[in-house]
């Protein structure tokens, strides 16, 4: 039954120590791969883990302050915005993401 | 045309120093034509700068770097010098000069620019061998060969000239010991708690103080062997500076009846008691006071010039020099402007950041900046400076005024950019204090001489060109004037956006300020992002990693996927890996083990690289540890082949098989790899050794190629294919193995210390030229061994499997996998 998606949901999808500063870790999901990015700040981002350029790997980039360096040629994607720093042009889905009590919690969506 | 010039007058200067002469080049600017002029100078060399004194003792400079005129210059401008030869009176009936040798000329201007004399305290012990003053060049080749023989030195003087020696005698190697009498360092320039902060800095340093201290006597036997202090206590050495102050060197002016009080009267134009006889320098009184410091000197040099030229319509009169002192003590900050203790008339502002170490004070009075202490971060000073000096009341500016010219800038909706500061002063704001040069003054001569270079400005304004400090600044003027062009006329462009500073002087302050991780040198060298870029992360990383090996802990976080990963990243995101294979030899165990890891691991491509290695593409990035456990268990390590790092030392088969071979180039090949592999670069790094000159294995494209000949081994460098190809250049030829690795090793260490992070061999050896590298690798055998020597030490916390660390876990590490799966 493909249908809509009928609600969200927060999912707890680890520890926030898991993810090193100025780091990030991948979330593997039926429609792609998301990146959980964690600043020096300890601010967490997730967006999908794809460069809008040539789809390199967001997560294997290096952060600094909010933003991510794609590794495959170095465009700079704002964390905050999902935006590619100019004069790039391309967004990156961002995806709803909190920290509560030490915990990272993933908006994904429940089909129903 | 007018064929009668008028007759020359006659111009005679005693004293080669830099008042004198800063007056005579005012002079000349002003009425070429109208004197003859004769200078003489008791030293024996050309006019230099003392300033810079302290920058040859501490190694920064060399004696030939601080002339300020050469002998040409005399020449050129037709004045008669007379080095080495003092004047020893003045007959001013007659108008004529004696000097030592006998010499007289008669004058119709006499110039007083006799200068000081280091304050001698009447104490037992100051004719032993080892004690000096710190004045001149005399006393610096004294000081300078004290430290190549003794160990133990003692200045006495705790002001700004006997700190700067101290350093100076610090960085050559001494212990130092330094004898204030009063309570604090610097008491003529600082308060109580940035004098505290500087014994605290210089105290961490190595410097040991006595502070309190009186010296009551110098002791040894013919030659210095330490101090005694009046309350007892006994302070060992082999040099004993004498850095107490100086006194103005008034004897020919007392013996020629002029009138003195500390120093040579004169007047607001500089003459004298004597209206033929005018005076300059640290040897004259002014309205009650005396100067020490160079920024008054030059004012005095224009008024004084403006008087000789006879101009009358043009002539100012000197009305005293406010003062602003800089240490000039590498990595240390403090600046002094001003009446800087507080009284009862004035108000204070004070700012404490003891985490970074900064201390600002700035007193006020009637709303007027009247005086400022920096510490720890003086890049305002200039601004402060600038305020003082006008002297109107601070208005809205109060509030803000201790946050520095920038925040101030900010508040009032400007951007904070070091730039945008000195685009902000007028064209009258002074930039360069030691040679007073003003804003306007450095942007007409840009103009109007085409400038394109910090040495331009410097040869055609001064500024910056004494003690330094104004650097930023005029660099700032440049890029101002100039836009983009600068950038790449200076030569050496910032590293990133996140800075000013190019790599270099990164790298430099990294040793000299003791910054030991990544957080330290953004918080020290002011990195505008508190965590950098993608660009200057790795750079930091490498150059840490270079300047304390065994120390700094990699920073996976500032490293570049492909060195985080141990893995090439492809552009489907997915990895190869290359196991090492030394010399380009394999064996059926390792063939079997690679064919073993394609097939469990249906790995879609293989193969065989420039370098002589198997490369495995399309490993993804939750395989790799599984695949390097099953290498490691065939004895393969990591061939680094994604790194800024050692790659490939490829290999022909040499004199084992080959009918040409003249050397086993294979088994040199693998010990140079066994020596070098796991050695992290600037950029890549390949090797290469030939058996013959057919040179099968490339090596004249390579970073450092090896060509075995009948009588050794011929040794080139810098090469590489790439985009734009370049042939190695001839190093050496030697004889043995265990050379070619010494200077191998001599040559990649070289390579790892001076050049900028991305730079491959060939451009940087392009950038200092083979000459340069010849003379460290080649021609300095000790040097060259010190070299090999920090390579091999830094090998030892180098040369670890990455593969074998991050295999030994049984299950995946963190890195490697997802945090999560969902859906």
């Amino acid at each position: 039954m493909d249908t809509l998606l009928d609600t969200t949901d927060w999912l707890d999808i680890g520890a926030l120590d898991a993810v090193p500063r100025q780091g990030a870790r991948t979330v593997v999901t039926g429609s792609g791969t998301i990146a959980v990015f964690r600043s020096l700040d300890d601010a967490v981002f997730a967006l999908d883990d794809r460069c809008p350029h040539k789809g390199g790997p967001l997560s294997q980039g290096i952060v600094h302050g909010h933003s991510v360096t794609c590794p495959l040629h170095n465009w700079i994607i704002d964390l905050d915005t999902g935006a590619a720093a100019e004069p790039d042009e391309g967004c990156v889905r961002r995806i709803p993401v909190r920290v509560e009590a030490g915990r990272i919690l993933l908006a994904v969506e429940i089909r129903s | 045309m007018n064929m009668y010039a008028a007759p020359r007058r006659r111009l005679v200067v005693i004293g080669n120093g830099m008042a004198g002469m800063r007056t005579v080049e005012e002079l000349l600017k002003r009425a070429p034509e109208r004197y003859d002029i004769t200078v003489f100078g008791a030293e024996p060399q050309v006019n230099y700068d003392r300033i810079l004194l302290s920058s040859v003792l501490a190694g920064e400079k060399q004696l030939d770097q601080i002339t300020i005129n050469p002998r040409e210059w005399y020449d050129a401008n037709g004045i008669t010098l007379q080095a080495g030869d003092a004047v020893v009176s003045i007959d001013r009936q007659a108008q004529t000069v004696t000097s030592a040798s006998g010499l007289v000329v008669g004058y119709d201007r006499l110039l007083l620019a006799t200068g000081s004399r280091p304050i001698v305290p009447p104490i037992p012990g100051l004719n032993l061998a080892g004690v000096c003053a710190f004045r001149d060049i005399a006393d610096v080749e004294t000081m300078i060969a004290a430290s190549a023989r003794y160990r133990r030195a003692i200045v006495i003087g705790g002001g700004l000239l006997g700190l700067e020696a101290a350093n100076g005698l610090l960085k050559r190697g001494m212990s130092v010991a330094v004898i204030h009498l009063m309570d604090r360092l610097m008491e003529r320039q600082l308060d109580h708690e940035a004098a505290r902060l500087l014994q605290t800095a210089l105290d961490e340093r190595g410097l040991n103080f006595f502070t309190h201290a009186e010296t009551e006597e110098i002791y040894g036997e013919g030659r210095v062997e330490g101090v005694r202090l009046a309350d007892g206590r006994d302070v060992p050495g082999d040099l004993v500076v004498m850095a107490i102050g100086i006194r103005p060197n008034i004897d020919l002016a007392r013996a020629a009846g002029l009138d003195l009080n500390r120093g040579i009267a004169v007047g607001d134009d500089l003459r004298t008691s004597d209206p033929a006889i005018f005076a300059v320098g640290e040897c004259v009184e002014h309205r009650g006071k005396t100067y020490g410091l160079v920024a008054p000197l030059w004012e005095m040099a224009k008024i004084c010039a403006d008087h000789l030229a006879g101009d009358e319509s043009t002539v100012s009169d000197y009305q005293g020099t406010v003062l602003a002192t800089r240490l000039k003590v590498t990595g240390i900050d403090v600046f002094s402007a001003g009446e800087f203790l507080a009284d009862e008339t004035t108000d204070e502002i004070v700012f404490r950041d003891p985490a970074r170490n900064v201390y600002k004070r700035l007193v006020l009075r009637d709303e007027r900046l009247v005086g400022a202490v920096l510490y720890g971060d003086a890049r305002d000073g200039g601004w402060y400076f600038q305020l003082l000096r006008e002297g109107k009341p601070l208005g809205e500016l109060r509030d803000l005024v201790i946050f520095g010219q920038g925040f101030a800038g900010l508040a009032a909706g400007k951007p904070v950019d070091p730039a945008a500061a000195v685009a902000a002063l007028p064209l009258a704001a002074e930039i360069c204090g030691c040679n007073g040069v003003c804003k306007g003054k450095i942007l007409d001569t840009i103009a109007a001489k085409g400038l394109t270079t910090l040495e331009g400005v410097r040869s055609h304004t001064k500024a910056s060109a004494s003690c330094g400090s104004c650097t930023p600044q005029v660099e700032a003027l440049l890029a101002l004037a100039l836009g983009a062009t600068y950038a790449q006329a200076a030569g050496e462009k910032p590293m990133c956006k996140c800075t000013t500073l190019g790599h270099d002087q990164v790298r430099r302050e990294i040793v000299e300020q003791g910054l030991k991780n990544i957080p330290a040198v953004m918080a020290g060298l002011g990195w505008s992002r508190p965590d950098g870029c993608h660009s200057c992360r790795p750079a930091l990383n490498f150059y840490l990693l270079i300047a304390w090996p065994g120390e700094y802990v990699d920073d996976s976080q500032s490293r570049f996927v492909n060195e985080r990963m141990h893995a090439n990243i492809q552009k489907d995101g997915t990895y190869s890996v290359i196991p090492r294979m030394w010399g380009g030899q394999t064996s059926a165990k390792e063939l079997r083990a690679l064919a073993d890891v394609v097939e469990k691991f249906n790995i879609p491509s293989v193969k065989v690289t420039g370098g002589q290695r198997i490369d495995l593409l399309g490993v993804t990035g939750e395989q790799l540890p599984a695949v390097w456990r099953d290498l490691n268990a065939a004895g393969m390590v990591s061939g680094h082949a994604y790194g800024k790092a050692l790659r490939t030392v490829k290999t022909c088969v040499g004199s084992e098989w080959c009918r040409f071979g003249t050397q086993d180039s294979t088994a040199m090949g693998v010990a140079l790899e066994r020596m070098s592999w796991g050695s992290w670069h600037p950029h890549k790094v390949k090797l290469a050794v030939s058996g013959c000159p057919r040179n099968c294995a490339e090596a004249t494209i390579k970073d450092f190629g090896v060509i075995a000949v009948e009588s050794g081994w011929e040794l080139s460098v810098g090469g590489n294919g790439g985009i734009k190809v370049r042939a190695t250049d001839f190093l050496a030829k030697v004889e043995t193995e265990a050379e070619v690795l010494e200077y191998c090793g001599a040559f990649l260490q070289l390579y790892r210390e001076q050049a900028r992070y991305l730079e491959r061999t060939a451009p940087w050896l392009e950038r200092v030229g083979i000459d340069w590298v010849k003379e460290r690798v080649v021609e300095d055998a000790e040097g060259r061994r010190a070299l090999h020597d920090r390579f091999l030490y830094a090998q030892r916390f180098a040369q670890d499997d990455p593969w074998a660390e991050r295999t030994d876990e049984t299950a995946v590490p963190a890195a490697f996998r997802p945090l999560a799966t969902v859906g």
